[in-house]
């Protein structure tokens, strides 16, 4: 009976949501303030019964529901616990049940943190929130319900989960996406919602800021813990595949840039105004793509696992009326948004509309490397697909202009600059740069390669502009004292910044000096990689809760030392009778060792894969570098998302929140 | 003209000529990096160019999975893809993906070799057991000009 309950709380979240669009559009016809509070409760109770259905799925997982469908092909009796509650957003439906919690969840929080915004306002984005709410929420209804039945003769045991996602990558990396996809469904309600109202001043940039840069902060540690999921778990080491569901979730992350920067220029110096909200519209239309390319499986990818296509029909006609009825507004609206300032060609606005124009371009580039096998096969070119070559090639000059600019971009003043003050301070700083790529090239490899020397030139000038900015700012009294009164959200730029140097690193030095070596190995044997002998010392029989297989040790040496011994793993799970290969990693920041096994050959031979990755620890660290300079920047002062909250309703309705 | 006029023209030409060089680099780009599919009954046909970088798939023939033997280090193998119809030759060098299983639906990118045998440089085996590319559940059973969109299993 129980699961039955998860899906009425579905219908009943479905028609709190339909209340929560509706009622404060009725209530502006009919001039009743009290209907605007009505949008805020029905917030409430769509996150309530949202909670609900979410929590009775999980209660189904844990308890071993098979007779609920969902549960008997994702699950299995002999799974471990934690994997029982990931499971939940191992498959479709789950996964959806997730994204719609989320959005609930976003929404409440918009609904109980938006005190510096006019209330009418504020009612305004959570209705929009609520419209897309409808649509999530009538999908699961009508074409993914997670909570259907198998009865009467329900299996006695589940299917079990894909072994690959048995993992605990799998059980964040998925949350962590989600998040940042959904969140930005508040940037795109807020676009709206001022759309609507047909202004866009400062207490509206100010109070999407921090939204717009958490969602992005989330976004970045999903793609971050994605790319490192797959570099661990898929066995072949590496770290990016230009994926078309990689590609999905890169779209919004490289729009989403485009906006936390073009959002900062319009609270500064009120430009970029129609810009900024087109951003908005744009990098949640391309959230919805993404969900669409992943959930309709028209697309050739890793992760395209099988699907329904009736779900792809249901996800692009609400893609097509989100997309379609918001730049419909847009078009009908945009113009209202008067600019209010001025600048000069040479000037921090015009580095970050470059920076806008690069990162949507980059966007084009992957939009048409993603969507083009898909153009091709309707206009009957044939079926094609797009390579990793292409986007690489394309990639590569694009980051390179955007280092060029970033490099400099800290001393650029707002409104009017000398470009031959850029030079004069640049320059000092780019040969610095320059040397210490050069000797840092040397030292690790003995020899020069002219393409790492430029690119780590660009990183380490990216740094090291920001270094000395940061002394110029304290007066070059370096302290930790003097460096706190530097403001959070200056801090938070140069640890953004400086964590793009280092993924850029990382990306540069992997992707040049990896060693890949696929072999065959019998026991005994040993293989030098680099400076490393890697000894196949011997295999193990290996017994898991729920898999059996084998472990290989290999005993890893540097000048006759040991360095580490490491054990990767062939398992085959129970109940798929599925291999999986586990490798086996040993990390440091300077370079990774990575042994896995490929399938047993004659005589107790095995296929191996061996690799030396260096520097790949960085590209990860970058990321985490850039989340936490982007909520670093969301907890400055200015935005006082949280405290506001504790202090309760101190600032009255329409109030500028101050610092 | 003005300075403010001037300087508007300027940033709209830089614009333009950035846009009109990214898209002239992203066509140049994407001729040179598409890979067509193709079917084992229309490489059979002769449908399929020798040399450039293609993807073919199909299901792996049973029985048909051969290591290489001896003293190497290699790691070269072959089987043989069909779509029920007609039936290609893989070559490839390297460890083959977990997925890889007589009977599964893979894809193996490569170029076509004069004696209509593909050296794959890259096999595909997907992460899903029950899932079958696209393409390849397009093109089995059928015969090549009936290929559409594709449809997936399930």
């Amino acid at each position: 009976m129980i699961p039955e309950f998860g899906f009425f709380a579905l219908i009943l979240a479905l028609m709190l949501a339909v209340i929560q669009s509706s009622a404060v559009f009725i209530g502006l016809k009919t001039n009743k303030s009290s209907y605007v509070n009505l949008t805020f409760s029905a917030a409430l109770g769509q996150f309530v019964f949202m909670l609900i259905a979410f929590i009775i799925l999980v209660v189904a997982f844990v308890t071993d529901d098979f007779s609920v469908a969902y549960v008997a092909q994702h699950s299995n009796s002999q799974l471990p616990i934690p994997y029982k509650v990931s499971a939940v957003w191992g498959g479709h439906e789950g996964s959806m049940l997730l994204w719609t919690f989320i959005l609930s969840v976003w929404g409440i929080a918009v609904t109980l943190l938006n005190r510096s915004l006019p209330r009418l306002s504020a009612a305004r984005v959570v209705a929009v929130m609520g419209m897309i709410s409808i649509g999530f929420i009538a999908f699961l209804i009508f074409t993914s319900n997670p909570f259907d039945r198998i009865l009467p003769n329900f299996p006695l045991d589940g299917q079990d989960l894909n072994p690959l996602l048995q993992d605990i990558g799998l059980i964040i990396h998925p949350p962590m996406l989600y998040m940042g996809y959904v969140g930005f469904s508040v940037a795109f309600s807020i676009a709206i919602a001022a759309l609507l109202e047909g202004r866009l001043d400062s207490t509206w940039i100010r109070w999407a800021r921090p939204w717009t840069l958490m969602a992005w902060v989330f976004l970045t540690l999903g793609i971050m813990l994605g790319s490192w999921w797959a570099y661990y778990e898929l066995g072949w080491g590496g770290w990016w595949f230009w994926d078309p569901v990689e590609n999905a979730s890169f779209m919004p992350w490289l729009t989403g840039t485009a906006l936390v920067h073009s959002l900062a220029v319009t609270e500064k110096r009120g430009v970029f105004k129609s810009w900024t909200l087109l951003l908005a519209i744009l990098t949640f239309s391309l959230c919805l793509l993404g969900t669409f390319l992943v959930r309709s499986g028209v697309l050739t990818s890793v992760h395209a696992f099988a699907s329904d296509p009736t779900r792809g029909v249901f996800i692009l006609g609400f893609l097509a009326l989100v997309v379609g009825s918001s730049l419909l507004l847009f078009a009908v609206k945009a113009h209202r948004m008067v600019t209010t300032g001025n600048f000069q060609l040479v000037s921090r606005e015009s580095f970050l509309l470059l920076n806008n124009i690069l990162l949507a371009v980059a966007t084009v580039v992957v939009l048409l490397g993603t969507l083009f096998p898909l153009i091709a096969d309707v206009l009957q070119l044939g079926k094609i697909s797009v390579g990793a070559p292409y986007f690489n090639m394309l990639f590569v000059p694009l980051f390179i202009i955007l280092l060029i600019f970033l490099a400099p971009s800290p001393v650029v003043r707002w409104k009017k600059f000398e470009i031959n003050q850029i030079i004069r301070s640049s320059i000092p700083v780019f040969v610095a740069s320059f040397v210490v790529a050069a000797v840092i090239n040397w030292i690790f490899s003995n020899e020069m390669s002219l393409s790492i020397v430029m690119v780590s030139t660009l990183v380490f000038w990216v740094v090291l502009n920001l270094f000395k900015d940061i002394l110029v700012k304290v007066k070059f009294k370096l302290s930790l004292n003097s460096l706190l009164k530097l403001s959070s959200s200056y801090r938070g730029m140069v640890l953004a910044h400086i964590g793009v140097a280092m993924t850029v690193f990382g990306i540069a030095y992997t992707s040049t000096y990896s060693i890949e070596r696929d072999v065959k190995m019998n026991p005994g044997e040993s293989l030098t990689v680099a400076q490393y002998q890697f000894e196949f010392a011997r295999t193990e029989p290996l017994k898991g809760v729920n898999y059996r297989g084998t472990q290989g040790v290999f005993n890893v040496t540097k000048n006759n030392q040991l360095v580490t011994t490491l054990r990767p793993e062939k398992r085959i799970y129970n109940v798929r009778n599925q291999p999986m290969t586990e490798a086996a990693i040993d990390a440091a920041l300077s370079r990774d060792l990575y042994v896995a096994l490929g399938e047993p050959l004659k005589n107790g031979a095995w296929a191996v894969r061996v690799y030396v990755k260096p520097f790949i620890r960085f590209i990860w660290l970058g990321g985490v570098f850039m989340a936490l300079g982007g909520f670093m920047v969301m907890m400055d002062r200015r935005y006082r998302l949280l405290k506001k909250q504790h202090a309760g309703s101190q600032v009255a309705d329409g109030g500028v929140v101050t610092s | 003209m003005t300075p403010k006029r001037k300087q508007r023209v300027l940033i709209i030409v830089l614009i333009l000529s950035g846009v009109s060089g990214a898209v002239g680099l992203m066509l140049y780009a994407l001729q040179q990096n598409v890979n067509l599919f193709y079917s084992p009954t229309q490489i059979s046909d002769g449908e399929a160019p020798i040399g450039p970088l293609i993807r073919v798939g199909g299901l792996v023939l049973a029985g048909s999975v051969k290591r290489a033997t001896g003293k190497t280090e290699k790691l070269s193998v072959t089987f043989v893809l069909t779509d029920n119809n007609k039936q290609i030759t893989v070559q490839y060098s390297g460890i083959l993906p977990d997925l890889f299983r007589e009977g599964q639906g893979i894809v193996a990118l490569g170029r076509l070799q004069k004696d209509r045998s593909i050296l794959a440089t890259e096999v595909l085996a997907k992460h899903d057991e029950n899932y079958m590319p696209p393409e390849v559940a397009g093109t089995l059973h059928k015969s090549p000009s009936a290929m559409h969109v594709p449809s997936t299993n399930q």
